[in-house]
């Protein structure tokens, strides 16, 4: 069967093509390009770019980041792919550098995947400031990371050693498989365990690629898979909100410990129903609004991210450039029964 | 002659060459009606207008790495869109695509990076187990005769499988420098992509093909009616596993540039390209119950897609929004041929029948049978006949 011609469909598809045009121009506020602001210091524009949108710890970085931003009267933006992997992080990179931003703030999903876009980005003047999960350091300016990757992983370390009493099985959940923060702090934690607690056996390590429903089946998979773990830390607050989700109504609630790095917001009804004893982060918000000075401070050309470098960042104060132009934002902070009220984030 | 031919062409006998009182109704309107008035010059004028709108009102769009990086995110799509575009027009479907794209990727990784193969040797295994992927969804299409959706949904499953269960959710990205800029590179000192060099090729190859071999009218016939092609000598099953080849292999080979240029290796890249490339074609002008379709209409469709994109993207409209904007581009332009032939069966029914031949509606198969039956000597010798002039038109 044939059929001819499509001419009086002509009209109609013009007005839609024009109504879609029409809708770039007076659409577009949920984050604008902005790419005609000149590098002036007081108006610069930032684009924050986390691993994947729908991520609640992100979603209160860029809050963080939306805060400094205003506060040193820049123009915020924020974009992301639907799913933690590098290739959808290289389409808004390229676009960013398209937009001519002044800077862009960035948790990469994989270190040296997404390097041939950031340099490109770079060569069009774009500041490149990674913070969260870092990329090779020859493809940022600055890296701000949220404590010493050190510090992350001894903190979860010493949560399920006291919470399984030094010795017994557990798995880790990590986030995506090629992330830089997550894979670092999983080796540091294996070394300080088989160094420190030589009873405590890490049979398994299982990736939810922080998505919500498959750190759930995971989890699910682990339990089923290892008979006798006694717990299950997890270096993604994703993955931990999943994982203490799956616990709390099953069969292990209470017997197989929930630890690692979460948010208050998400973990408070498992910490108070006893399914998760304590966890650890930091103040995500803070990552993000000293990630944005940061930026602010080498799009402005106040620093070249180099050693010893030092910039204003707002209420935070005063930061310092360490080496490979890494800034670190503090200390790991512990969260339990006592203390998870006085948080909201 | 036949009765048939005797009403359509008007004259009373065949002998008689009367150039005023014949026509054909295939050739009835103008060379520039039938050229321009079409669906794919719909869509090249779309997209140019699209075009225009883009570079006078989007920040931006004008500017240098614009149409480097439209053309290097359009590549494999316009690579996949042309052996799609054949398949289609043989009234198929293969599903398969980004999955095969998946599975090359994944053996390009682990050729490369874990065995320590060159790239060109680790992509040429790739494309021939692309070609494999095609002869398995041809095997089952063309010989087993099942049809080619259940099969594609089938293997999509299958290949994206392999894919992911090869490599799980790692991603190896530690590829050979030379090459991966070679990816990336542009074409001297141009704006223009590296890569379009081998597209430009395949578009080339593929519209020579499509218009220009007795292989290429075989797939519209098929497309028509696979009886009366397999009856006007057309090899129907060797040209549909052909067609699933060509899918099965160029696949393979925009998967390994997909790979070079992202610098990563996974299991579920380009997940979801089938549905882009399906949109392009069909945007394209091709029908998707086959037998009618161009590759100029099918580039157009393409472009149009990319540059919707960038400038959407560029403007800061979340990828979700850019989705459903193409989404009701692709129902309206499919829905089209099924609107205006409603539209104009309604006319010919309230304003009486039409005199012209080829005035006749544009019609599907239902009401291709109703409306000549008058004209004709019966509703059997219409329908073929009708057909064939049709098909030459396109």
């Amino acid at each position: 069967m044939s059929i001819t011609a499509h001419k009086r469909s002509i009209p109609a598809l013009a007005v839609f093509a024009v109504g879609a045009l029409a809708l770039t121009s007076c659409g577009g506020d949920n984050g604008d390009g902005g790419g005609d602001s000149e590098a002036s210091s007081e108006e610069l524009s930032i684009t924050f770019l986390p691993k994947n949108l729908g991520n609640p710890y992100f979603e209160t970085s860029n809050a963080g980041g939306e805060e400094a931003v205003e506060e040193f009267g820049g123009t915020y933006s924020e974009v992301g792919p639907q799913e933690a992997t590098p290739d959808g992080q290289v389409e808004y990179i390229n676009t960013a550098a398209q937009q001519g931003e002044n800077a862009l703030v960035l948790s990469a999903n994989d270190p040296s995947a997404i390097c041939g876009a950031l340099n490109e980005a770079r060569d069009v003047d774009v500041a490149v400031v990674t913070f969260d999960s870092d990329t090779d350091a020859e493809c940022r300016d600055l890296f701000v990371n949220q404590a010493t990757a050190e510090g992350i992983a001894s903190a979860q370390v010493e949560l399920v050693a006291e919470q399984i009493d030094g010795e017994g099985e557990i798995a880790i959940l990590s986030a995506s498989a090629n992330a830089t923060n997550q894979n670092l702090w999983i080796e540091l934690m294996e070394e300080e365990l088989a160094a420190d607690y030589p009873d405590i056996e890490v049979v398994d390590t299982v990736y939810g690629d922080d998505d919500d429903q498959r750190s759930f089946d995971q989890t699910a998979a682990l339990l089923q898979t290892h008979s006798d773990l006694d717990a299950i830390v997890s270096p993604t607050t994703v993955g931990i909100a999943a994982a203490a989700r799956y616990i709390s109504d099953s069969d292990y609630a209470g017997e197989v410990a929930v630890t690692g790095l979460g948010t208050p917001n998400q973990m408070r009804e498992y910490v108070e129903d006893g399914t998760v004893e304590a966890f650890a982060l930091w103040n995500p918000e803070d990552l993000g609004y000293l990630a944005a000075f940061a930026a602010r401070a080498v799009a402005s050309g106040d620093i070249a991210g180099d050693e010893g470098d030092t910039f204003e960042a707002g209420r935070l104060g005063e930061y310092t450039v360490g080496a490979d132009g890494e800034v670190v934002l503090g200390d790991p902070f512990v969260f339990d029964s006592e203390n998870i009220g006085d948080f909201d984030f | 002659m036949t009765a048939a031919t005797r009403a359509t062409t008007g004259a009373s006998t065949s002998e008689r060459p009367r150039e005023v009182g014949r026509s054909y109704a295939a050739y009835h309107r103008p060379w520039w009606f039938r050229t321009f008035v079409s669906a794919e010059f719909l869509i090249i004028a779309l997209l140019v207008l699209v075009w225009l709108i883009a570079t006078t009102s989007v920040d931006n769009f004008s500017g240098p790495l614009t149409v480097r990086y439209l053309l290097m995110d359009i590549a494999p799509l316009m690579m996949i869109a042309l052996p799609m575009t054949l398949v289609i027009i043989t009234g198929q479907i293969d599903l398969s695509v980004a999955s095969t794209m998946g599975l090359s990727s994944v053996l390009v990784g682990i050729l490369h990076v874990q065995v320590g193969l060159s790239i060109p040797v680790a992509g040429l295994l790739a494309i021939l187990v692309g070609v494999l992927c095609g002869v398995f969804n041809g095997f089952l299409v063309a010989y087993v005769k099942l049809p080619s959706l259940a099969v594609t949904i089938g293997t999509l499953a299958l290949y994206r499988g392999i894919a992911v269960g090869l490599l799980g959710t790692t991603a190896l990205t530690d590829f050979d420098q030379g090459w991966s800029d070679l990816a990336t590179s542009s074409i001297g000192e141009s704006r223009i992509p590296a890569i379009m060099i081998p597209v430009v090729i395949l578009i080339l190859a593929f519209a020579v093909l499509l218009h220009f071999t007795p292989f290429g009218r075989g797939l519209y016939d098929i497309g028509h009616n696979e009886q009366a092609a397999w009856f006007s000598g057309v090899n129907v099953a060797r040209s549909q596993m052909t067609t699933f080849i060509l899918t099965g292999s160029v696949s393979a080979a925009a998967g390994i540039f997909y790979t070079l240029r992202f610098g990563n290796s996974r299991g579920d890249n380009a997940t979801g390209l089938e549905l882009e490339v399906i949109a392009a074609v069909l945007l394209g002008g091709v029908l998707i119950f086959g037998g009618r379709g161009a590759i100029h209409g099918v580039l157009a469709g393409a472009l149009l897609i990319g540059v919707l994109s960038s400038a959407l993207r560029l403007e800061g409209v979340t990828v979700n929004v850019i989705n459903i904007i193409i989404g009701l581009l692709l129902v309206v332009s499919v829905l089209a041929p099924t609107l205006v032939a409603g539209v104009q069966r309604l006319r010919s029914r309230l304003g009486g029948s039409s005199s012209a031949p080829g005035g006749s509606p544009p019609t599907t198969e239902p009401s291709e049978a109703s409306s000549p039956a008058p004209r004709n000597s019966g509703p059997q010798n219409s329908t073929p006949h009708e057909k064939a002039p049709r098909a030459t038109t396109h």
